[in-house]
């Protein structure tokens, strides 16, 4: 027993000593001073040195996209830094292409300010805000996918400003599991007419950390967090024809987009490509029933990849690539895409639709990690 | 505590009993940083800082915190610790200082915590019982010993660049193998002196 304590009592007082020692050589040691940071030459601030420039401009409420929460993970908070960033870090390598080292393009959570600093940020970061809401009804649209409509509940601003297909990042607060604070980028589902709300898709991953917390912890009336609107994925303004091409929670910014071509009353010829595996993986059909009835150019075409055999199905099956090979009709008007999944889905249907003669600059899309 | 001269304690520890040749520890980052001159220097200065230092330290906690309390079997555990808090101290005082240092040294600096040589050389101290005064030279000459290692290799595959290795070898194969080599040629000191 005196043993035991003696050994508890030591290691801890060791310890202890090293990290108080420790502590003090932070406080002294890494103190820069204040420094002024120079946003797109025309805004300035100054802040407390020593800290990474992604928390720093958290801290002035410039929020610059980040899924992995400043642990240089994700490769999200990308941004240029004209002078006073140091040289590239060995953890930044890896995120930055050639373009990006020649652009002075770095990781804002990796790179710490410690002397003065210009940098250069899209201006639409600036309307980026953050968000509080609470949870007004959430469905199991799927065994795996639950949509959660959020009713915003801070004042200044009281409604999110977005764009149909834009994504915001929601805020998973430690929870039994999951120590630290992680944010993921979610795409918006609803429609931007829809003021106050906003709904978002989200799947069911084993071991994901924001997925755990919305599927297994939030219930409704809990209150979340959230940064946005973020993203270049929108719906352009033109005339030509649709072509959207979405699998599993895909659906969400594609919903969006259809939400407001319904408000446009939109007369574009519209074709919406969907990927499941089964049956039970569709979801929202009445809604797309409804899109069908209302627009008068829409038409869903939904395929599974691997239909059972009580499921009945006499749609399209294969993958959605399979689908467009064989309905998407070859013309010389206008087109353009929107795709929104997996990586390989996306690169493997830019593919498929270059073949058919939509120009690469005409598919827009938005890869899901 | 043998009776051992100081000095060629340090001398042994850089030539005969070099950590990396005659022992085989601290290979991870030998492998790893030998690729460019320059970082292996770096590497090598930051590693024989942190051996003295933590030789110093660790001698001090064990001699006058564990063997008191009777707790000598802890100082796997206690080297650890001071090894991880030393080399953040010094990480903390080169990012401050000496930043060209801290980017070409880059996700390493951290890394010498688990390097094996530092935990070696603590536990070669208490195992043969040296005194304060030998202590500090075996860490000294360790970490001398260490970079001279490092330093030999980065210039041989800086020659090596230029050589016709089969693809299956090249990096680390190739290394490891001249490690080897350079251990043989090291045996040729062994016996000149005894260190324990």
């Amino acid at each position: 027993m005196y043993t035991i304590l003696i050994t508890v009592g030591v290691i801890t007082g060791i310890a202890t000593v090293l990290a108080v020692l420790l502590t003090f050589a932070d406080s002294y040691i890494a103190d820069y001073g204040i420094k002024k940071i120079t946003i797109n030459k025309e805004k300035e601030f100054e802040i407390d040195g020593g800290s990474t420039l992604l928390s720093s401009l958290t801290s002035q409420s410039i929020f610059i996209p980040s899924a992995c929460g400043g642990k240089g993970s994700c490769g999200y908070c990308k941004c240029k830094i004209n002078s006073g960033g140091g040289p590239v870090l060995a953890t930044e390598l890896s995120y930055l292409s050639k373009d990006d080292l020649q652009n002075n393009v770095r990781l804002s959570c990796q790179v710490k300010v410690k002397e003065d600093m210009s940098i250069e940020i899209p201006a639409e970061l600036f309307n980026v805000k953050m968000f509080s809401a609470t949870v007004e009804k959430s469905t199991n649209v799927t065994d795996k996918i639950k949509q959660l409509r959020f009713k915003i509940t801070s004042n200044d601003p009281a409604s999110l400003d977005f764009k149909a297909g834009q994504y915001i990042q929601l805020l998973a607060p430690p929870y039994p599991g999951s120590p630290e604070e992680v944010y993921r980028a979610y795409s918006i589902a609803s429609a931007t007419k829809d003021e106050g709300y906003i709904e978002l898709l989200i799947g069911y991953v084993e071991g994901g950390i924001v997925t755990t917390y919305v599927h297994q912890h939030l219930s409704n009336d809990d209150k979340v967090t959230f940064t946005g609107p973020y993203g270049d994925f929108y719906l352009q303004d033109t005339d030509a024809e649709v072509i959207l091409v979405a699998v599993g929670t895909g659906m969400a910014p594609i919903r969006s987009i259809l939400y407001e071509l319904l408000a446009q009353k939109s007369e574009r010829k519209i074709s919406f490509f969907f990927g499941a595996r089964t049956k039970s993986d569709l979801f929202l059909l009445d809604e797309m029933e409804m899109f069908e009835r209302e627009l008068p150019n829409f038409k869903f075409i939904p395929t599974l990849s691997r239909p059972e055999e009580n499921d009945d199905w006499t749609g399209e099956v294969g993958r959605v690539t399979h689908a467009i090979e064989k309905r998407l009709e070859e013309s010389d008007s206008p087109k353009e895409a929107y795709l929104c999944g997996s990586a390989p889905m996306i690169d493997s249907t830019v593919k498929v639709l270059v073949a058919k003669g939509i120009p690469e600059e005409k598919v827009y899309f938005d890869k899901f990690d | 505590m043998p009776e051992i001269n100081p000095i060629v304690i340090l001398f042994a520890s850089i030539f005969t009993s070099n950590m990396v040749l005659a022992n085989f520890l601290g290979m991870c980052s030998f492998i790893a940083v030998s690729k460019e001159i320059k970082t292996s220097i770096g590497l090598g200065q930051a590693v024989t800082f942190v051996l003295t230092g933590t030789t110093i330290i660790n001698y001090f906690i064990y001699h006058y915190i564990l063997i008191p309390f009777g707790l000598e079997y802890l100082r796997f555990i206690v080297f650890i610790i001071t090894i991880a808090a030393f080399v953040q101290l010094v990480e903390m005082i080169i990012e401050r200082y000496l930043p060209s240092l801290y980017y070409s040294l880059g996700i390493f600096l951290p890394l010498i915590t688990v390097n094996c040589a530092i935990l070696g050389v603590s536990l070669f101290m208490v195992i043969r019982d040296y005194s304060f005064i030998q202590s500090l030279s075996f860490g000294l000459g360790s970490g001398l010993g260490w970079a001279l290692a490092i330093l030999a290799m980065s210039g041989i595959r800086k020659k090596l660049e230029r050589a016709p290795i089969p693809k299956g070898l090249q990096g680390p194969g190739i290394t490891l193998i001249i490690t080897g080599l350079m251990a043989l040629a090291f045996i040729g000191f062994s016996g000149i002196v005894r260190i324990q």
